[in-house]
């Protein structure tokens, strides 16, 4: 089958423009000319509208769609904050990463369309802490396009201002959940708030807030220069657009590939990633959504790339991650990495995700050294089931993700572990 | 003495935040302290809780939850390298073994010397670039085991010729 096309980049335009992260290039190529005429020449609510009618869903993870968020800020409250979520880390994303690096005026021209058509004057992108250097880069980039007129007071003469600021989170996975991120960004520990309220309605410092993804806010410039009928020629009804989705783990060639929504899952690790990368190793499981996704097997090769079909198969496109991994890897040794990683991210907040976490890692690693008993595997689906649901915010539950997939797809390599030990 | 010393620095930082939200401004602050005393131990902490008006314990309970604010000393130069999912699988565990080899050290603890403060870390949004990791936040790519000597000899070199560090990233580069 023939690679699916991309006609052309909506969001990794560094791929097809050299050096547009510098503001000249990205001048050149038609850079802020959106954020002109979205101020100049449309209302907020027909940005607002636009954005709805283009089905722009969330990058970040959920999926929720963007304009329909933005009309849920009550007019009235004031003044409203734009919060940029740049705190990507769930396991196997990168991609937010390549955005900020390389082309972050569109994220910036974004933000600020994004900012004006929900009216806020003030945003702050929160970054993730190890993005050290993109903290420091994006503060140069702005500091250059305010110096233009592009960002600050009075845009294009219309009266508008609006000020961006770099927050550099100081590494807890937990703080990209928006809740978490608004207790951070306010100077707190990262801990989730109870919802409702949601940030829309009292967010930062109690303010209506919009909390939105980097890369969703890089679609804004595109979706304003081109319409929402050019947006929805990318991608299917329910999942319009494209994505940027990292690859990595066990393929020819890892990294970020912007796809149409809906190519399949074969066709993007064959075809796009240049397939599995020893010969003699075939295709053992993917983990298609970043560390808190279910797991898949060569059986779901053929399932679209879409939040619908990916949530129909029992797990989920997520932040656009795709771990592939091939049969050199232990199962438990897997199940164990993930676990470890949401042990040791789990804010603590809630107990069954603080004790669960705890225990399923020690079982976990008590096979992977083994020291595995008779009745393991029973007692991690235990575990599990009376943490799913259970739990303050949806990282406890996506501790359970490892367990649940390791049994349901490598059950005979568990118990043959653990055999093996008696 | 933070606050004198570096009042431009800091006025700027709490300008980024409305006037009644000053705590905001905890995080960056947390940074620069880290850089000029080393670490955070009780002093800087309090000194950072009077900037802001907080009390010692607060900030202190923050120091103690994201895991690039440093209580105990570490080195001038703090090498994280990912283990996780996919990088266990892609040449981490390797990379672990060769530094800890080289360094005479266990991963969580500190060089002799104090140049070096060897952490295993959770993903840093690079795993393409499997087996990576961060000195003082630096991506160092595709770390296979003939690039290591060198990168250390480098490191090394740069804290020995005086080249200023920050192990809180504020100076990182691409
Ligand atoms: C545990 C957890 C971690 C999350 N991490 C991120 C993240 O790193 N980046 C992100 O954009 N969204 C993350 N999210 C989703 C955010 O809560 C939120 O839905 C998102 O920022 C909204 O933006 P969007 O609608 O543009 O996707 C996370 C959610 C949870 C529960
Ligand atoms: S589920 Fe885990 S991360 Fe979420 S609030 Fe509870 S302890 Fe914190
Ligand atoms: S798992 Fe190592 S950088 Fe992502």
């Amino acid at each position: 089958m023939p690679k699916t096309e991309l006609k052309e980049y909506i969001v990794m335009r560094n791929r097809e423009i050299e050096n547009i992260r510098d503001l000249d290039v990205y001048l050149a190529s038609g850079g802020y000319a959106m954020a002109k005429q979205a101020l100049t020449s449309m209302t907020p609510a027909a940005i607002i509208d636009e954005v709805k009618k283009s089905g722009l869903r969330g990058r970040g993870g959920a999926g929720f769609p963007t304009g329909v968020k933005w009309s849920f800020v009550p007019k009235e409250l004031n003044p409203k904050y734009l919060v940029v979520n740049a705190d990507e880390s769930e396991p196997g994303t990168f991609n937010n990463h390549e955005i900020i690096d390389e082309n972050p005026h569109q994220l910036l021209e974004g933000i600020v369309i994004s900012a004006f058509a929900i009216g806020a004057n003030v945003a702050y992108i929160y970054i993730r802490g190890e993005f050290a250097y993109g903290a420091r880069f994006l503060e140069q980039k702005i500091a250059e396009a305010r110096a233009r007129g592009l960002i600050g007071k009075n845009l294009f003469g219309t009266g508008y201002d609006v000020e961006i600021y770099v927050h550099r989170g100081a590494g807890a996975y937990i703080c990209g959940e928006e809740t978490a991120l608004l207790e951070s960004l306010e100077g707190k520990i990262g801990q989730p708030r109870l919802k409702p309220p949601f940030p829309a309605v009292a967010g930062l410092y109690a303010k209506p807030t919009v909390v939105n993804n980097v890369e969703t806010l890089t679609n804004v410039p595109r979706i304003i220069e081109k319409g929402a009928d050019w947006f929805r020629s990318f991608g299917t009804e329910k999942s319009p657009g494209t994505k940027a989705v990292s690859i990595s783990g066990h393929v020819k060639k890892p990294g970020n590939y912007e796809i149409p929504l809906g190519i399949t899952i074969r066709e993007f690790i064959f075809d796009w990633a240049g397939g599995m990368r020893d010969p003699n190793l075939p295709l053992k499981f993917i983990i298609p959504g970043g560390a808190s996704s279910n797991w898949l097997t060569e059986q779901h090769l053929d399932l679209p790339m879409t939040w619908d079909d990916m949530a129909a198969a029992g797990t989920m496109l997520g932040s656009g991650a795709m771990v592939v991994l091939d049969t050199s890897v232990p199962v438990v040794r897997a199940a164990l990495k993930v676990d470890e990683f949401f042990k040791h991210e789990s804010c603590g907040k809630c107990s069954p995700c603080r004790e669960g976490t705890h225990f399923l890692v020690k079982v976990w690693e008590r096979i992977d050294e083994g020291h595995g008993r008779v009745g393991d595997i029973e007692l991690l689906a235990d575990v599990g089931k009376q943490m799913l649901g259970k739990c303050f915010c949806p990282l406890g539950d996506s501790s359970v993700s490892a367990v649940n997939s390791a049994i349901k797809f490598f059950r005979p390599e568990l118990d043959a572990a653990i055999d093996a030990q008696h | 003495m933070l606050y004198e010393q570096h009042k431009a620095e800091i006025d700027e930082i709490l300008a980024r935040y409305p006037v009644d939200r000053k705590r905001s401004a905890l995080l960056p602050l947390l940074y620069l302290a880290q850089d000029v005393y080393g670490r955070l131990d009780r002093d800087s902490i309090r000194e950072v809780a009077e900037i802001l008006d907080l009390p010692y314990t607060d900030v202190f309970e923050v120091v103690g939850f994201y895991t690039l604010f440093y209580n105990e000393e570490v080195g001038k130069v703090v090498l994280d390298v990912c283990d996780d999912v996919p990088c266990c699988f892609c040449g981490a565990e390797e990379l672990v073994a060769d530094l800890e080899n080289r360094l005479g050290i266990k991963a969580g603890e500190t060089t002799k010397d104090k140049v070096f403060t060897l952490r295993r870390v959770k993903c840093i949004a690079a795993c393409d670039q499997a087996p990576v990791l961060q000195a003082n936040l630096e991506f160092h790519n595709r770390v296979l085991p003939d690039k290591v000597e060198a990168m250390l000899a480098k490191l090394r070199n740069d804290v020995e010729s005086g080249k200023p560090v920050s192990i809180s990233g504020r100076l990182a580069e691409r």
